[in-house]
C-alpha cells in the first residue's frame, strides 16, 4: 500500500476569547480539535461538515495561515506544523490553496499575469522571461486565452476568476492542494465546468486534493474518500462509497437523508433530524452530537468518543467516532 | 381564474451604461394552494420578477415597464399605492433568502411579531405576546417565551427564517414569496425549513411561489415550475415533466450539469459552454442561442415564444429537446 503523503495527527487550533477590563483570556474556541487523518498522493479527499464545524479552520491551519495550537502536519515526513525560516518557505511551495470567492482572493488592482506571476517571484523561479511564459501556460491549462491576461479581476465571470485562482495555485507546481468551498460562489453550470477542470488537472499532475465542501452531491462526485466534521472533530472516515452506501454515525446518517434529490419522485417525508449545530464556544459535553442524536444513551454526555476503525464495512479506512457503532442498525440507503 | 396571473412582465434598470431589462416579457400563473418553483441562475431575474409582483423595485434606477400582474383579476400594476401595504402582508407575504438582514437587529422578536399583530389584529400587550409566543411554537422554536425577548442577534440563522417564515404566516395571506429561503442555511437545517413551509402552507392554504437556483430544492417541494434564462420563462410545467421530459436545451443542460448519485471522476460532468448574455443589449433572436447545442440560423433571428407544446407543457424554443438529444 503506498504511504500517505500528508499525515495529519491530533491538530488543534483554538482563538482565545478575551473578556473583562484586561481582557483576559477567559475561555477558546476550540475550532479544531484534535483532528488526524492520511492524505494519499493522487487522491481527493472531500472534508464535508456544515457551517461552524471547523473544516475551513481545518484547511488554513494545516496550510500554516494559521498558527496550530498543537499536533502535527507531516508532508512526506517533515513537519509543517513545526517548521521554520527556509524549512517553511520550501514546504509552503508544495501545498497551495484554492478559495472560495474568487472575488475577494483576487487582488483587484493586479492583472491577472501579475496575480500568476506572484508566487513564481517570491519563490524566485526562473528568469523573468521563463516566468511569463510560464504563467501564459498555465492561463492557457485552466481555459484562459492568452490575450486576456492583461486584464483585472473585476473584468472576468465569477468562474473564469476561479480558473485565474487555479492557475495561481498551480504556479509553483504543488503536489497538494486545498480547496476551500471552490465552486460555492458559482452557478450550477459554471460549478461543473470548474469541477471538470480540477478533475482533468488532478489526472493530468498527479495532485492530491483536499475538497473542502459543505455540498454532499459535489463531494460525492470528486472524492476518493471522505471526512465528516462536527464541532471541531472528525466524526467518520472512509472511502467515499462506505460514506454513501454505508454511512454509520449518526450525524453522517443524518447529514446525508437531509440533502434533497434531484428526482421529483424521491422526496422524503420526513425531516432527517432536528436542531442545530450547538456554537463552539461552549460545546456539549461527551459526544458533541448527543443532543441531537436519535441513538444517545447517557453514557454519551459523559466522555468524547474516540475515531476507530469500524469492521463491520471492509473498508479498512472506516473510522467512526461513536460509542454505539456496533450496535446502532445499519443504515439502508433508500 | 388563477390566484396571480403574470402576463408580458418586463422591468428595467436604468445605469450608467444603459437600459438593463432584467425581466423582459414574463409570463406564468399560480394556482391556489399549489407551490410553482422559479428556477435559474444568478441574474436571471427571478428575484426581480418576485420583487416586482410585491411592488418593491426600488424607483429610481428601476421601474416596470410594462405587462399586467394579475392579482385575483386585479391589476396590481394600476392599483393607488395606499392599496399596497393592506395587499402586502395580508394577501402576499415574502421571505428573502438573508435572514440576518430582514430582521430589525435593534428591537427585539416581540416587538416585531407585536408590530404585525397590532397592525392586522389589533393586538395589543397580553394578547399580541401570547399570540406571538403560540406563533414561534408552531415554527418549531424551543422554549417560546425566553426566545421572544431576545434579539436578532442572538438566534442562529435557522431560528431567524423561522420567525421569518412566522411573521409571514401570522396574517395568513393567499401567497407566499419566498426568494431562496434555505440558500443561507445548512442542509440539514434546510430539510427542517422546507418542512415547516409545507406544512404551514398546508395548513394556512396558501400558494407558494419558491425562487431557487437548486433543482433539487425544486425536486423536492414544488407542484409547478417556471425556469428563466436571461430574464425571460424558457419553460414551464409541472415538476415531473420539467425532470423527466425536460424541453428547453437550457434547462436540460442544467439539469444535467448537477452531480448525480453514483456518477465518478471517470464521467466528466455536462456543463453549458459560453456565459449569459448582457441584458442591456440582449442578442436578437433566442438569447440562449449562442450556448445551445441544438441552435440554428433561426434561433439566431427570431425570437422563440413560449408555446404549448403538449398537455399544457411550455417552452420558449424554436427546436425543443427530442428523444436521443444529449
Amino acid at each position: 500500500m503506498t504511504s500517505p503523503i500528508l499525515q495529519v495527527e491530533d491538530l488543534k487550533k483554538y482563538y482565545p476569547i478575551r473578556g473583562g477590563v484586561i481582557a483576559r483570556k477567559v475561555a477558546d474556541v476550540k475550532a479544531v480539535n484534535g483532528v488526524s487523518f492520511d492524505l494519499y498522493p493522487g487522491e481527493t479527499l472531500g472534508l464535508v461538515g456544515e457551517s461552524g464545524c471547523g473544516k475551513s479552520t481545518l484547511g488554513r491551519t494545516l496550510m500554516r495561515l494559521e498558527e496550530p495550537t498543537g499536533g502535527r502536519v507531516l508532508f512526506e515526513g517533515k513537519d509543517l506544523a513545526h517548521a521554520k525560516g527556509k524549512e517553511l518557505f520550501d514546504l509552503r511551495a508544495e501545498i497551495q490553496m484554492i478559495f472560495q470567492d474568487p472575488y475577494s482572493s483576487l487582488n483587484p488592482r493586479l492583472p491577472v499575469r501579475d496575480i500568476v506571476i506572484e508566487p513564481l517571484e517570491v519563490h524566485k523561479m526562473g528568469t523573468a522571461s521563463e516566468r511569463l511564459d510560464k504563467v501564459v501556460a498555465l492561463c492557457r491549462r485552466v481555459g484562459l486565452k492568452e490575450e486576456v491576461i492583461g486584464r483585472y479581476p473585476h473584468e472576468f465571470s465569477g468562474g473564469q476568476r476561479q480558473r485565474v485562482g487555479i492557475a495561481r495555485a498551480l504556479a509553483l507546481e504543488p503536489k497538494v492542494i486545498v480547496a476551500d468551498e471552490p465552486v460555492s460562489a458559482l452557478d450550477v453550470s459554471v460549478q461543473a465546468q470548474v469541477i471538470n477542470l480540477m478533475v482533468e488537472l488532478q489526472k493530468e499532475l498527479g495532485l492530491t486534493y483536499i475538497f473542502i465542501s459543505h455540498d454532499l452531491s459535489v463531494v460525492e462526485y470528486i472524492s476518493d474518500s471522505i471526512a465528516i466534521m462536527y464541532l471541531g472533530r472528525i466524526v467518520e472516515t472512509g472511502k467515499k462509497e462506505t460514506i454513501f452506501s454505508n454511512p454509520t454515525h449518526p450525524y453522517t446518517r443524518a447529514l446525508i437523508s437531509s440533502v434533497p434529490n434531484p428526482d421529483p419522485r424521491k422526496r422524503r417525508v420526513q425531516v432527517a433530524i432536528e436542531g442545530e449545530t450547538p456554537s463552539p464556544v461552549n460545546p456539549p459535553s461527551g459526544c458533541a452530537f448527543h443532543p441531537r442524536c436519535p441513538f444517545a444513551v447517557e453514557a454519551c454526555k459523559k466522555d468524547v468518543p474516540a475515531l476507530e476503525s469500524f469492521t463491520q464495512t471492509d473498508d479498512p479506512r472506516h473510522n467512526v467516532a461513536c460509542i454505539r457503532k456496533d450496535e446502532i442498525e445499519p443504515h439502508f440507503k433508500n | 381564474m388563477p390566484l396571480l396571473e403574470v402576463k408580458g412582465l418586463k422591468t428595467e434598470f436604468r445605469i450608467e451604461e444603459g437600459v438593463v431589462h432584467a425581466v423582459d416579457g414574463v409570463s406564468f400563473h399560480v394556482e391556489s394552494g399549489e407551490t410553482l418553483g422559479i428556477v435559474g441562475e444568478s441574474g436571471c431575474g427571478k428575484s426581480v420578477t418576485a420583487m416586482s409582483i410585491m411592488r418593491l423595485i426600488p424607483d429610481p434606477p428601476g421601474h416596470i415597464a410594462g405587462g399586467q400582474i394579475l392579482w385575483k383579476g386585479k391589476d396590481i400594476l394600476s392599483m393607488p399605492d395606499d392599496a399596497m401595504p393592506d395587499l402586502r402582508g395580508n394577501e402576499i407575504a415574502m421571505i428573502f433568502q438573508d435572514p440576518m438582514t430582514s430582521l430589525n437587529p435593534v428591537f427585539t422578536v416581540e416587538k416585531q411579531l407585536g408590530e404585525v399583530l397590532e397592525k392586522r389584529f389589533g393586538l395589543k400587550k397580553e394578547g399580541a405576546r401570547a399570540r406571538a409566543v403560540e406563533m414561534l411554537e408552531q415554527v418549531g422554536i424551543a422554549d417560546p417565551s425566553e426566545r421572544i425577548k431576545a434579539y436578532p442577534h442572538e438566534l442562529s440563522g435557522g431560528m431567524k427564517q423561522r420567525i421569518m417564515i412566522a411573521m409571514a404566516l401570522m396574517c395568513e395571506p393567499d401567497l407566499l414569496i419566498a426568494d431562496e429561503p434555505t440558500t443561507a442555511l445548512d442542509v440539514t437545517v434546510q430539510a427542517q425549513i422546507l418542512h415547516l413551509m409545507k406544512k404551514l402552507q398546508e395548513k394556512v392554504g396558501a400558494a407558494v411561489i419558491l425562487i431557487t437556483h437548486d433543482m433539487a430544492v425544486v425536486a423536492e417541494t414544488c407542484d409547478r415550475v417556471a425556469v428563466m434564462y436571461a430574464g425571460r420563462v424558457v419553460e414551464f410545467c409541472d415538476v415531473y415533466r420539467l425532470f423527466e421530459e425536460t424541453k428547453h436545451p437550457y434547462a436540460f443542460g442544467l439539469l444535467k450539469s448537477i452531480p448525480k448519485e453514483g456518477l465518478t471522476k471517470e464521467d466528466s460532468l455536462a456543463t453549458i459552454e459560453g456565459i449569459v448574455p448582457s441584458l442591456i443589449h440582449p442578442p436578437t433572436g433566442c438569447r440562449f442561442a449562442d450556448r445551445c447545442f441544438k441552435a440554428r440560423d433561426r434561433c439566431r433571428s427570431e425570437d422563440p415564444q413560449l408555446r404549448d407544446v403538449g398537455d399544457g407543457h411550455l417552452t420558449a424554443c424554436h427546436f425543443p429537446i427530442e428523444e436521443g438529444d444529449e
